[in-house]
């Protein structure tokens, strides 16, 4: 027997049984709800044009807003939230909503395919924010792709929304929606039975671990901006998946003298400003890493363990020695990330192990980190190359380093070689050829759809070049996007 | 930012000319705008999915669909030998098949489609074919095709002047080639058909598709029946860019079969990967040149080798090959020409129409060489540009004798020059790069000359359907599609313009076969210019009957009455509304309706030359682009570009800055980030948007200025004296790329010249820059190297 997956679809209680669990959000608001205003371009989370909002009480009693891709979101994630998709946006009167009306007024749509998810982007940063700048729009929309209007009208429309009334009728429900979604959700383990497949949603830890000791072959599924896409782009199915989104104890991030430490479910969202503060650079990264829509659904934790090569945030987590808390029924243990990844997509994990958290060291006293991500387009696009160099100088001297490279091995890779040709050298240019000599013979990098072998190895080596003058008082600007003339 | 102001092109009309809304924009912003896929699915719809090859080139040997017939909630399996009738969908010529035969022919090609109770089990069982082959050796690329005589069509060539003399005789000569990618039109709603059989045989055709009477007639051809048997019925698409001309056909055609088969709706959609694989894109080109010019960098003559990959079929690639010909001059003045067109045939998929069809990869040559020349002499790639403009009473015969008689060039130019600052600019990147950094930047000017008409005359032609009723208000159907580009705004407005109505009182209605006959792809830019025309002669027809009521009604002059305001006018008396005059024209049993219709007029050519008059007209446009780039990485970031585009007297100046906006957006895109990538097989392996990167939100300009030419007024009698301006505006981006080419070669010391290749994505721009610091490595201190920077 399944639990009812329950939660409001915009303001309206829903309770479904009996859903596949491998039927996504979009699927379902078109071919079983009858909203077809929402889209699918392309399936995989990358153009927005599913963007739906996801409502969730927040601590405080208000809800909280979040743009999500609706094409690769399991159904059964919405139990105990709220779903509001474009047909919800009308104010009671029938008048449009100002990020609705703005787009009209500023010309924003073209086609029109695109515009419902920008609509529901914009609707998210209505409640989030308050006139954001130019650049954060910028940021904001990089996760929905428009191929008509060169996108200028929308960030008008974007802008001018705020001039057109203050608050919605979401707003003016906020309480009484958290209130509902908190009696909605329970809190018991959600066990949902559809087309003989299972999904298990525990709220603790202890629950997901015994679960995964008695299902090892489930597939854990966090935020699913990967796992999604193995149904919608491999067309697998996925009979038992263990969602980790529930569990509250995971997604927590604690601060203490020494460490950040982040639960494995904690989204990139949530996790990017506490490291934005202590790490500018891997905030900067993490501000391009993939979209507002993906950083709102997937995690810290599902990146890591999904050991992508091609991973935005484990060259970062390795050159900060990050460590990971790995959980097996009851017993956990300690890992240094870089022994984490094995080989490609193989990790140290056993059956039945999990990440439960992730422990980042917080910056030491003479340390400097420099990241660097290379891609075709700045904004929503995966690694060429991605590096992270962590540098302790004493004077001119390298006393230590710490190095991780994405997209040059077949795993998230720590640049030991590399590392060992600078540490103890003078900080110079001569090092950093010698260096650059090391990383040649410890990496071969491949070709492909992204960049050429000998793109990857070249830029590789320049970025060595690049953190040196960025680190030894080079006064010219070394980055396009840092150059003032490349502000919005 | 809203308020933006927009030029006043006239102030004695209500509607035109005016910066109305989209028609449709209050539904896309709510969700309410119904695509193909929106559409209330019909009772006992079934879904449809292609199987696709998995090798580029194959003879196959067995193909066994039979397990796929026993899985549970198949309605229908066909393959190439289940089809009724016409096997072929070839627009033009025969070459594309509804499913592969005997031999597969590139990586993608439809084997055989199976219809089900739901997609998930069309997929699953259409995984149970066996298929298969021995492998036979692929044509993949156009060096290979040009080796092995490999053409789809036969090359043509334009003769000017005495080209061999002119080279021969020139003070600087210079030769080379360079490459330019393809494009994937990433339209945001994929193909999609929905095939719902009606009585007696006959068929009803959702169809997203810029070409619905193609549509028709080939989906009858494969049926078996005539075209009176068949509708194709379109309200709008979500996004088109040329993807949508000839490639639904296919997708109508294996739904529409599905549906004869079964006696059942079949709706088949492509997901995006099957979409990206499957449909045809911007043929990639070689250009190889040989050209010679004075110590002005003036050229005297020029010879051309355009080569493009058309795939396996010929498609639309004659039309598009001509094009990129017709275009080889742009706005430049090629007294010797020779330009040889080659269209290849590769195993890959048939590349076909994308917004400026050709034009685009024609105008790149000729801007390359431009540059060439410039760096070369050591000039500035401004007066270079500028000295070899069409004159305006002399110098203005193109290489395929049409006179440019509507010049604008020099004007635009000048323009640019100040507004955006060039000179001062100029000064300033050069003082920039002189510096030495980490970072450099890039500017240039490119302007666009486009001519406006299918270059196959027959096909500018249109039809409208312009209803009136007794309530006054107005049915509007014509043969254009809107695909987003604001055509139904455009041609709506002109209609209410004609009754002197609001223009809400004019409803457009959804583009079908069945109310306008025979008419021609929505292309070419010609949309707005065609069936505006063609709707306005209807609605002139209509008024010229109730002018003639009025005048013997109230016994006056005809030239005394009016309409404006919803009011009908003798003088300047109103004497009654419009709706009143409807009515006591139905009693008065005065036809309200009319079929409207327009051909092109002055147009011809000579199809064995190409040689006449191609054009109407020409859109003019210019644009200027500073660029700034890191010689460690090759990344770079457009911090300003500056526009002015000729829309003539703009029929919609909102709509036509957003056609100018995205337009170059999307041509940027072309240039800069979008790489199409096959691997050694010839599989495709950017078929998706993670790997298939178009230009998101931060890539527009940080700076971006645009302007419509407000003296804008087309010297043809098109309509209104608008000009189109669906293509033109693509080309405007060609001045990223330009300046990306300005900041490569800053490195490269004066008088070289570096090879950069479209798209110049990151890695592109670096390889060339390690290009130029090996040519400087003599000269002087590379630039960027350790040495330097460490000052």
């Amino acid at each position: 027997m399944s639990d009812p997956i329950r939660f409001l679809l915009g303001t309206d209680e829903r309770a479904i049984r009996d859903a596949d669990p491998n039927m996504t959000v979009l699927q379902w608001l078109r071919t079983r709800a009858a909203q077809p205003g929402t889209k699918e371009g392309c399936a995989e989370g990358d153009c927005g044009a599913c963007t739906v909002v996801v409502g969730e009480p927040a601590a405080d009693g208000r809800m909280r807003y979040r743009a999500v891709n609706g094409c690769i979101l399991f159904l059964p994630a919405l139990h105990g939230k709220q779903l509001i998709t474009v047909e919800h946006l009308r104010q009671p009167d029938g008048a449009l909503h100002p990020a609705q009306q703005a787009l009209v007024e500023c010309h924003g749509s073209q086609c029109g395919f695109c515009t419902p998810g920008f609509v529901m982007s914009m609707f998210a940063m209505y409640h989030n924010e308050d006139r954001p700048s130019r650049q954060r729009i910028q940021d904001v929309l990089a996760g929905n792709l428009c191929r008509c209007t060169g996108y200028r009208p929308i960030l008008d429309a974007a802008e001018h929304m705020y001039d057109l009334g203050n608050g919605d009728a979401f707003s003016a429900h906020e309480a009484d929606t958290a209130q509902r979604l908190t009696a909605l959700r329970g809190d018991a383990t959600l066990h949902v039975t559809g087309s003989g497949r299972d999904y298990y949603a525990p709220r603790t830890t202890d629950a997901l671990a015994d679960l995964l000791a008695g299902l090892p072959d489930a597939t854990i599924l966090a935020g699913g901006t990967d796992v999604g896409l193995w149904v919608t782009k491999q067309h697998r199915k996925l009979d038992t998946l263990l969602y980790t989104g529930d569990v509250d104890e995971m997604k927590t991030v604690r601060e203490d003298d020494d460490w950040i430490d982040i639960g494995a479910a904690v989204t990139h969202t949530d996790a990017m400003d506490l490291i934005g503060r202590h790490y500018p650079d891997f905030g900067e990264l993490l501000r391009r890493f993939a979209s507002v829509q993906i950083r709102n659904s997937g995690t810290l934790g599902g990146n890591i363990a999904n050991a992508s090569p091609i991973g935005d945030s484990m060259p970062v987590l390795i050159a900060l020695n990050a460590e990971l808390v790995l959980r097996q029924g009851s017993g956990r243990r300690t890992l240094p990330i870089d022994q984490f990844f094995l080989d490609y997509r193989k990790t140290a994990m056993a059956a039945g192990e999990f990440v439960e958290r992730i422990r980042v060291p917080k910056p030491a006293a003479g340390w400097q980190l420099r990241c660097y991500k290379l891609s075709k387009r700045f904004d929503q696009d995966i690694s060429a190359v991605c590096a992270a160099l962590n540098l302790r100088l004493d004077g001119d001297t390298v006393q230590d380093v710490r190095i991780g490279f994405g997209g040059m091995a077949a795993i998230p890779a720590r640049a030991v070689q590399t590392e060992a040709a600078l540490r103890g050298q003078p900080w110079s240019e001569a090092s950093v050829a010698a260096a650059g000599a090391a990383l040649e013979a410890e990496f071969k990098p491949m070709s492909d759809m992204r960049a050429s072998a000998d793109y990857r190895m070249l830029t590789a080596r320049n970025l060595l070049r690049k953190c040196h003058l960025e680190t030894t008082n080079h006064p010219a600007p070394t980055r396009v996007l840092d150059h003032e003339e490349a502000q919005a | 930012m809203n308020g933006r102001t927009f030029p006043e092109f006239d102030n004695a009309s209500r509607t035109v000319h005016k910066p109305h809304p989209h028609d449709s924009a209050h539904k896309h912003v709510t969700g309410e705008a119904v695509y193909t896929d929106d559409i209330p699915e019909p009772r006992n719809l079934l879904h449809a999915y292609v199987r696709l090859s998995n090798t580029a080139h194959a003879r196959i040997t067995a193909m066994d669909v039979s397990a796929c017939r026993e899985v549970p909630g198949v309605a229908a399996v066909m393959t190439a030998d289940d089809l009724p009738a016409k096997r072929d969908v070839g627009p033009v010529f025969p070459g594309d098949l509804v499913f592969a035969e005997d031999t597969i022919n590139y990586w993608g090609q439809a084997l055989f489609a199976v219809a089900a109770e739901d997609l998930d089990t069309a997929i699953t069982a259409a995984k149970q074919a066996t298929v298969e082959y021995d492998e036979l050796e692929p044509v993949l690329s156009i060096d290979d095709a040009l080796e092995k005589e490999s053409f789809v069509l036969d090359t043509k060539r334009f003769d000017k002047g005495d080209t061999d003399s002119a080279l021969a005789q020139a003070a600087h000569r210079l030769d080379g080639e360079f490459g330019i990618g393809g494009q994937d039109h990433f339209y945001l709603e994929g193909q999609i058909a929905m095939a719902v059989p009606q009585e007696d045989g006959d068929m009803l055709v959702y169809s997203s598709t810029q070409h619905p009477s193609e549509v028709q007639h080939l989906v009858a051809a494969v049926l078996g029946i005539p075209d009176h048997g068949v509708v194709i019925e379109t309200r709008r698409m979500g996004g088109g860019f040329g993807g949508k001309e000839t490639q639904p056909a296919h997708i109508a055609a294996v739904a529409a079969v599905l549906a004869q088969r079964t006696g059942r709706p079949v709706k088949l959609r492509l997901d995006r990967d099957d979409d990206m694989v499957m449909t045809g894109k911007r043929h990639d080109f070689k250009v190889r040149y040989d050209v010679g010019f004075d110590d002005t960098g003036r050229i005297q003559g020029v010879d051309f080798m355009l080569a493009s990959r058309c795939g396996i079929s010929a498609d639309l690639s004659g039309a598009v090959n001509d094009r990129a010909m017709y275009h080889a001059d742009n706005a430049y003045y090629l007294p010797n020409t020779r330009i040889v067109s080659h269209r290849c045939y590769t195993n890959t998929v048939s590349n076909t129409a994308f917004r400026g069809f050709g034009g685009p990869q024609g105008m790149m040559a000729i801007e390359y060489v431009m540059d060439e020349i410039a760096r070369h002499l050591g000039l500035d790639a401004f007066e270079v540009r500028r000295r070899n403009l069409y004159g305006i009473d002399e110098r203005n015969e193109t290489p395929y004798d049409q006179i440019v008689e509507d010049n604008i060039l020099p004007e635009l130019f000048d323009d640019i020059e100040q507004s955006a600052e060039y000179a001062e600019r100029r000064r300033r990147v050069d003082a920039f790069n002189a510096e030495g950094g980490v970072l450099r930047k890039g500017l240039a000017v490119t302007p666009v000359k486009f001519g406006i008409s299918f270059t196959t005359t027959h096909l500018n032609q249109a039809g409208a359907l312009v209803l009136v009723y007794t309530d006054g208000s107005v049915q509007l159907n014509h043969g254009g599609t809107e695909m987003g580009q604001g055509l139904y705004t455009k041609v709506a407005q002109i209609v209410a313009e004609e009754f002197g109505i609001d223009l809400e009182r004019v409803r457009i209605t959804a583009t079908t076969t069945g109310k306008v006959p025979n008419t021609s792809a929505t292309a070419a830019s010609s949309g707005t210019d065609l069936n505006g025309m063609a709707a306005q002669n209807a609605a002139r027809a209509i008024k010229g009957r109730l002018t003639k009521l009025v005048s013997e009604t109230w016994n006056v002059d005809a030239e005394d009455v009016a309409f404006r305001d919803g009011q009908v006018y003798i003088g300047e008396d109103a004497i009654c509304t419009f709706p009143e005059l409807c009515q006591r024209a139905h009693l008065n049993r005065v036809q309200l309706s009319e079929a409207g219709f327009y051909a092109t007029p002055k147009i011809h050519v000579d199809k064995a030359t190409l040689k006449g008059r191609p054009f109407y007209y020409f859109a003019y446009g210019i644009a200027c682009a500073e660029v700034l780039v890191d010689t460690l990485t090759g990344e770079y970031r457009v911090v300003r570009t500056d526009i002015l585009h000729d829309c003539g007297k703009s029929l919609n100046p909102a709509i036509d800055l957003g056609q100018v906006e995205g337009g170059f957006v999307q041509g940027m895109g072309w240039l800069t980030t979008e790489e199409l990538v096959w691997n050694d097989k010839g599989s495709l392996t950017t078929h998706a948007p993670s790997t298939y990167k178009i230009p998101a939100a931060s890539d527009m300009p940080v700076d971006f200025r645009v302007r419509l030419l407000d003296s804008g007024y087309n010297r043809e009698k098109a309509v209104r004296r608008s000009k189109a301006v669906g293509e033109p505006p693509l080309m405007l981006a060609m001045c990223v790329y330009h300046a990306l080419k300005d900041a490569v070669n800053s490195i490269a010391p004066k008088g070289t010249r570096v090879r950069l290749d479209a798209p110049a994505t990151p890695e592109k721009v670096l390889l060339a820059m390690e290009h130029a610091r090996g040519l400087g490595r003599d000269a002087r201190a590379p630039a960027g190297s350790l040495e330097e920077v460490d000052e």
